[in-house]
């Protein structure tokens, strides 16, 4: 039975059925709970944005709070995976990846295949990304286009509550190293998701929006920009068709090129900066599989080659917004040829 | 300092075990660096010869609950955890048959089925992955520890302080073995090393730290017996520094330049395979026949395994595109 709650508690009700379901899954992060070995209240903040609250008393000795040493727990996470649990990590913000990286990049990811085969490492590191919170260079970046390069990592990004549910389940179950980026701007979004336990499975985009006039391929919270703009196109008669990718590693890629083929026209909309990210690799998958389908040339919307910026004046100009995604929409619409 | 240990739960088996594997460490190191000059061995390889009782010393006192974690020089690790010493040449010779089918490498050599989770290629790479597996243990309440062997440059790395670090937050099975074989690469740790002993460190992380004679077997084990008995009762993490020298270069090709004569002092002198055999010589519980013997049959099992990896086939194209995930 669906109801309508957010994408925090959504996130937060996969991680609880799923510990309740299988107790060699582990919760560990800074402030999972909150308030270790402090005077206190425990759990006093469950998650710097409250998503893992509740776990903790719900779960005795599973909720871990850990020191601020991203590579030690990260690590000790991905470790603890190869000795039969399933660790759920939480890298607060994907910027801290550069103190811990090399756990993620030249540990887990790489295990199977260097080890020959001989490997499992069921782990889920969480993490938050995205600019609007005001948050800056260091706490405000996208990052997933450099784990979407490593083999032998998985990266999804719901964009949605009913597939942060979905996706953390299947995260929790999949038996390789998967990177979960939740968007920290859309914690408060909210839509229907089941009570009962459910997958969305990895390398399935969801086309969102159906349309014949021009294929948006997107993911992340830029699914709800390039909704807005196809909305907005549609009243001019516009017909686009909005393709969620869902999972960066694996991609999707006979979806976007169907739609491609339908359409002939591509934009592609990534929040990330502008080099070596998603809009690019679909773009280049798109030039060297469908090129006999395009009737005009590529466009990208993306934030631009610069750090995130603090002021509200420059954030709201750096993050794609669906004014850029209609022109981009409006450029390939009014090219000839 | 070693004479005064005690070696009361060392069985007669038990200690043609540990000479055995200690002396198949060595013919194995002695082996591949001969071997390695032929050109017929690829890529970098780094040989523990010299530091046998450290390795040995430790994993003898490991059982199947146990883990360890191991470096770039993890050779002897791996012999001293038990992983196939066939496999493991075929791997270094990069060979289908090997331990990782050749997809590894000397660096990478790993068996998680002998509670061995890899040779690591990054400096500081196995601490934080062995609180992981001392974690699993303690929540499965089995009893198991885990172990993280680093050398003195590990010692210096974030990684390695902050496991530490957690590990003692955590009370965890863990235990931290700082082989100390006097150089990170070039550089020495009398230089590198800011406090005067590796071992002073874990006063800062809340743990024991102990010194041990890296060249004494006996010493090894013992300390490490301990370490582990603590860690097994529930009484958290332990740093234990061996102090050694390595008896080759960084890798193989590495001319030493930086190095004065202590490899010739410390094979002549202070060799733990050597004093080892002194040792029960002296009080009677093994013989020289003994010892030759188990020699003898180390010697026939590397020429086999060498025989067996030069013969052995390559990996084909279709490997390379297999166990990237388990499911993609």
């Amino acid at each position: 039975m669906a109801r309508n709650i957010t994408y925090r508690e959504a996130v937060n009700e996969a991680l609880a059925q799923e510990m309740e379901r299988d107790e060699t899954v582990i919760v560990m992060g800074e402030d999972n709970a909150g308030g270790a070995g402090s005077p206190g209240e425990d759990d006093a903040w469950g998650g710097v944005l409250g998503v893992t609250k509740g776990l903790y008393h719900k779960f005795p000795g599973r909720v871990l709070d850990t020191p601020i040493s991203e590579s030690a727990f990260i690590g000790a996470a991905i470790g603890a995976a190869t000795a039969g649990m399933r660790p759920v990590a939480e890298l607060m913000f994907v910027d801290f990846m550069g103190v811990c990286f090399d756990q993620i990049y030249n540990q887990a990811a790489k295990f199977r295949y260097m080890f020959g085969g001989k490997a499992v490492t069921p782990v889920v590191i969480r993490t938050m990304y995205g600019a609007g919170l005001r948050a800056a260079a260091q706490h405000s970046q996208c990052l997933y286009p450099l784990f979407t390069h490593i083999p032998g990592l998985k990266v999804v990004l719901p964009s949605t509550p009913y597939d942060a549910k979905g996706m953390m389940i299947q995260a929790i179950r999949d038996n390789d190293p998967v990177m979960f980026f939740e968007h920290k701007a859309l914690y408060d979004s909210s839509g229907p998701v089941p009570e009962e336990s459910y997958v969305v499975p990895f390398g399935e985009a969801n086309v969102v929006r159906e349309g014949g006039d021009v294929t948006i391929v997107t993911l992340g919270r830029m699914v709800h920009t390039s909704l807005e703009a196809a909305g907005q196109l549609a009243a001019d008669g516009v017909q686009c068709e909005v393709v969620d990718l869902r999972t960066t590693s694996p991609l999707d890629e006979d979806t976007v090129l169907e739609s491609v083929e339908g359409t002939g026209r591509l934009v592609v909309v990534d929040e990330a900066h502008p080099r070596c990210n998603i809009a690019t690799d679909i773009s280049a998958l798109v030039a060297q599989k469908a090129f006999g389908s395009l009737r005009a040339p590529i466009e990208m919307v993306t934030a631009p080659h610069t750090p995130v910026p603090f002021s509200n004046a420059l954030e709201d100009i750096y993050i794609p917004d669906a004014q850029r995604v209609v022109n981009a929409v409006k450029t390939v619409t009014g090219w000839s040829r | 300092m070693t004479d005064t240990v005690e070696r009361k739960t060392l069985t007669r088996e038990h200690l043609l075990d540990v000479y055995r594997t200690m002396r198949t460490i060595r013919e194995f190191e002695e082996r591949v660096h001969a071997e390695f000059a032929t050109g017929e061995i690829p890529g970098f390889v780094h040989l523990y010869a010299g530091e046998e009782a450290s390795a040995v010393g430790v994993c003898s006192n490991l059982d199947e609950r146990d883990t360890i974690a191991s470096t770039h020089r993890g050779h002897g690790h791996c012999i001293a955890r038990g992983v196939d010493v066939g496999e493991m040449m075929a791997e270094i010779y990069g060979r289908r048959t090997g331990s990782c089918h050749g997809k590894g490498g000397s660096m990478h050599i790993a068996d998680l089925s002998k509670g061995m989770l890899g040779a690591n290629g990054i400096v500081g790479g196995g601490p934080p992955l062995i609180c992981g597996t001392a974690l699993a243990a303690k929540l499965k309440g089995n009893g198991g520890v885990s172990v993280a062997f680093f050398g003195d440059g590990g010692s210096n790395q974030g990684t390695t302080l902050e496991s530490m670090n957690l590990a003692s937050v955590w009370n965890l099975p863990a235990i931290f073995v700082a082989e100390n074989n006097g150089y990170a690469e070039t550089t020495s740790s009398t230089w590198s090393v800011a406090s005067d002993n590796i071992a002073d460190r874990a006063a800062g992380f809340g743990m024991p730290g102990v010194i041990v004679d890296g060249f004494d077997f006996f010493a090894a084990h013992e300390a490490a017996s301990e370490a582990i008995a603590r860690a097994r009762e529930g009484g958290g993490p332990t740093l234990i520094e061996m102090k050694f020298t390595r008896y080759y270069g960084h890798f193989e090709g590495d001319q030493q330049t930086y190095r004065a004569s202590e490899v010739e002092h410390a094979r002549a002198e202070l060799d733990c395979l050597k004093r080892f055999a002194d040792r029960v010589t002296e009080t009677g519980e093994l013989t020289r026949p003994d010892l030759d013997a188990v020699d003898a049959e180390v010697a026939a099992l590397i020429d086999r395994v060498v025989d067996e990896a030069k013969a052995a086939p390559l990996p084909t194209e279709a490997d390379l595109l297999t166990d990237v995930y388990v499911r993609y």
